[in-house]
């Protein structure tokens, strides 16, 4: 019954491709989606780890969330510098870490800091930052780089950098009279850590000793022993870092800091952060997840059209095959074996198809979002969904092969056209 | 079955009526087929031949009356039990298209023993193996094995593909053979050459067989020639009515 079959769909390549390329398709996107989803997720969630509070002036706390860890979009106001004394006071802080954002270098961004950041950091698995080469900086004008950026630009140790003023890519102006210095190089992480530029708060600071409301003065400029000379005390930082002695605590420090007087603080526990952009981003996940359902079924109605479109011409073969000895039960056997056959073809076709697109995928979510998708073998939930979608194409082969079962019952042997 | 029947057939008062239509198709007193005779049935098209070899073949159900194919009460069969009836004991070849397209040669002859034990176990009584006989009727038909087996069943000439339907029907020597209108897609040469060849093999297996066509002219070489408008007490009107329709 098997090879026959087997045979028939064979006899029949053109229709039955067309039909396993609809479902691999639609297993394909459904796989891919869902797997995006959850690579994304984790992505976000390895970013931080460790961090109990982060505090900035008073926004929205995806928004905080968002500019601060994943350096995506920017900050409306920074939290003077008064104020981060004042939170380093707290006998409940361990430690925290101060950064400072607003520059940037041929797209990457640059993050003020200090030493702390390099201590106190902590990613995925609670693994702090590793020097690939180089050393922390130490100079005002040192800086050090995120593993992306001295792949894609290709810098070494001791590369002169020149910032830009503000984000983006094009047209900024620069501060080009103050250059860095590469001191380090940073391992990859798999976090925005790979795309920024680690300088020192006094660095920030001194390339914008020229500056004056927000544009550069004309001449020279000051020249950098100078500056190293200077009291390059920071003003104000865009965010900061705080890491408790106890995680108990969380909620009464959280309190306290978003009921500071001398300023509009905000402070956010980054997990519960995460679970508001979650709630923010699920409807586009859902609308993602119908599209992707939508296709399957539209792969599982083309299978059943090819089936039953295929059955009228077939009249002839079910009534050969009925004088032949084969029951009505045996006709519908077969076009269920068919549906299977042309179903387990989809799926697998399906998953290379997954791994053919999360393996290029994967190069271009790294490059623009920094989110990084690995090749996994099929999880649960993906069994669970193969499975979903192996029933339902069986479940659809029975259709035709119902009517098969039928019109064999009532053409008997008559060879009818 | 302690004693074997006579008849391979036997049709006692049977009346059909097609569903939805008040006159019968067929309304036969008696018939009967003997085992190992060759019986031709002529009749016009739209006489109820093709019923007529339904209901031997326990495809349909007569209204009333009883039909008894090589000692077994049809009446007293139930749905699958009819289909392995049938394909336990009878061979049937149609006027074209006898064949599978997908399946090659052997395969197309090979089908009947798929589906029935009872077959098989005759081609293995015969000291053969199934691709043994499955060469010896390919000869038999001359359809030679080289030739023909890998080909495509679509790529042989319609005389061979009939050549083949009737190795199908034989394999495994049912006790009947039920043939409508074999020849009616062969020109008269290969008509000629193939009734040969289908009286060999019948012979050699001792089965019986019914054969049903409009052209009288090869009625001869059968044991016995009926034409369905004497057997039949309907056809008269039936008939007529049936042409004005």
């Amino acid at each position: 019954m098997i090879s026959i079959a087997w045979k028939s769909v064979c006899n029949r390549w053109p229709t039955a491709l067309l039909a396993v390329l609809a479902i691999s398709m639609s297993v394909a996107l459904i796989l891919t989606v869902e797997k995006v989803r959850r690579d994304a997720r984790n992505s976000f969630t390895q970013t931080v780890s460790g961090t109990d509070l982060i505090v900035g002036a008073r926004s929205g706390a995806i928004q905080l969330l968002l500019y601060s860890v994943f350096r995506i979009g920017n900050a409306t106001n920074n939290i003077s510098w008064e104020s981060v004394e004042e939170i380093r006071k707290r006998p409940a802080v361990k430690w925290m870490i101060p950064i400072s954002l607003g520059d940037s270098h041929r797209g990457y961004r640059v993050v003020g800091t200090n030493q702390d950041y390099f201590t106190h950091y902590l990613y995925g698995d609670k693994q702090s930052l590793q020097l690939a080469s180089g050393e922390h900086f130490d100079d005002v004008f040192d800086a050090v780089i995120g593993s992306e950026v001295a792949a894609k630009l290709g810098y070494g140790v001791d590369e002169k950098i020149v910032v830009a003023h503000g984000t983006g890519e094009v047209g900024l102006v620069t501060h080009d009279r103050q250059p860095f210095r590469v001191s380090g190089i940073l391992r990859p992480t798999g976090t925005p850590v790979d795309r920024a530029i680690h300088v020192s708060l006094q660095g920030i600071e001194a390339m914008h000793v020229d500056w004056r409301n927000g544009a550069s003065v004309k001449g020279p400029g000051t020249d950098a022993e100078t500056i190293r000379n200077m009291e390059l005390q920071p003003k104000a930082v865009t965010a900061v870092l705080v890491g408790l002695n106890s995680r108990a605590a969380v909620f009464r420090e959280q309190r306290a800091l978003n009921t500071y007087r001398a300023e509009p603080l905000l402070a956010v526990l980054p997990g519960v952060a995460l679970q508001e952009l979650w709630g923010l981003v699920s409807v586009a996940e859902m609308a993602l997840l119908v599209v992707s359902i939508c296709v399957v079924v539209a792969g599982l109605v083309n299978l059943i059209s090819v089936l039953l479109a295929g059955l009228n011409e077939r009249r002839r073969e079910m009534a050969v095959l009925r004088s032949a000895g084969a029951r009505p039960s045996h006709v519908f056997l077969l076009l269920c074996i068919e549906s299977t056959v042309l179903t387990f073809a989809g799926l697998l076709a399906g998953l290379v198809l997954h791994y053919l697109l999360t393996g290029l995928g994967s190069i271009f979510m790294q490059d623009r979002f920094g989110i990084s998708i690995g090749l996994s073998l099929p999880d649960a939930t993906d069994l669970k969904i193969l499975l979903a979608i192996a029933v339902s194409g069986l479940l659809a082969g029975t259709l035709p092969a119902l009517q098969a079962y039928r019109k064999s019952l009532a053409d008997g042997l008559s060879q009818r056209l | 079955m302690a004693e074997v029947a006579q008849e391979i057939v036997r049709l006692d008062n049977v009346r059909f009526v097609w569903p939805g239509s008040s006159e019968p198709v067929l309304d036969i007193r008696e018939f009967t087929i003997n085992r190992g005779e060759s019986v031709f049935l002529k009749g016009p098209s739209g006489s109820g031949k093709t019923t007529l070899l339904s209901l031997i073949a326990a495809v349909l159900t007569p209204d009333s009356g009883s039909i008894e194919v090589d000692g077994v009460e049809l009446d007293t069969l139930r749905g699958g039990q009819r289909d392995q009836f049938r394909v336990d004991r009878i061979g049937l070849v149609f006027q074209q298209f006898n064949l599978l397209p997908f399946l090659s040669v052997r395969d197309n002859i090979r089908l009947p023993c798929k589906f029935s034990k009872h077959r098989r176990a005759r081609v293995r009584h015969g000291r053969n193996t199934l691709d043994d006989e499955v060469d010896r009727l390919l000869h038999a038909m001359h359809l030679p094995p080289i030739e023909v087996q890998d080909k495509p069943v679509t790529e042989l000439s319609v005389g061979q593909q009939q050549r083949v339907a009737v190795a199908r029907a034989l394999i495994g020597q049912p006790s009947l053979i039920i043939a409508d209108e074999p020849t009616s897609a062969l020109d008269s040469d290969t008509r000629q050459a193939f009734l040969e060849l289908l009286f060999a093999e019948i012979n050699a297996a001792g089965s019986a067989l019914l054969f049903v066509s409009h052209d009288a002219s090869l009625s001869g070489a059968f044991d016995r020639s009926l034409d369905l408008r004497e057997l039949n007490q309907v056809v008269s009107s039936a008939q007529s009515g049936r042409l004005l329709s």
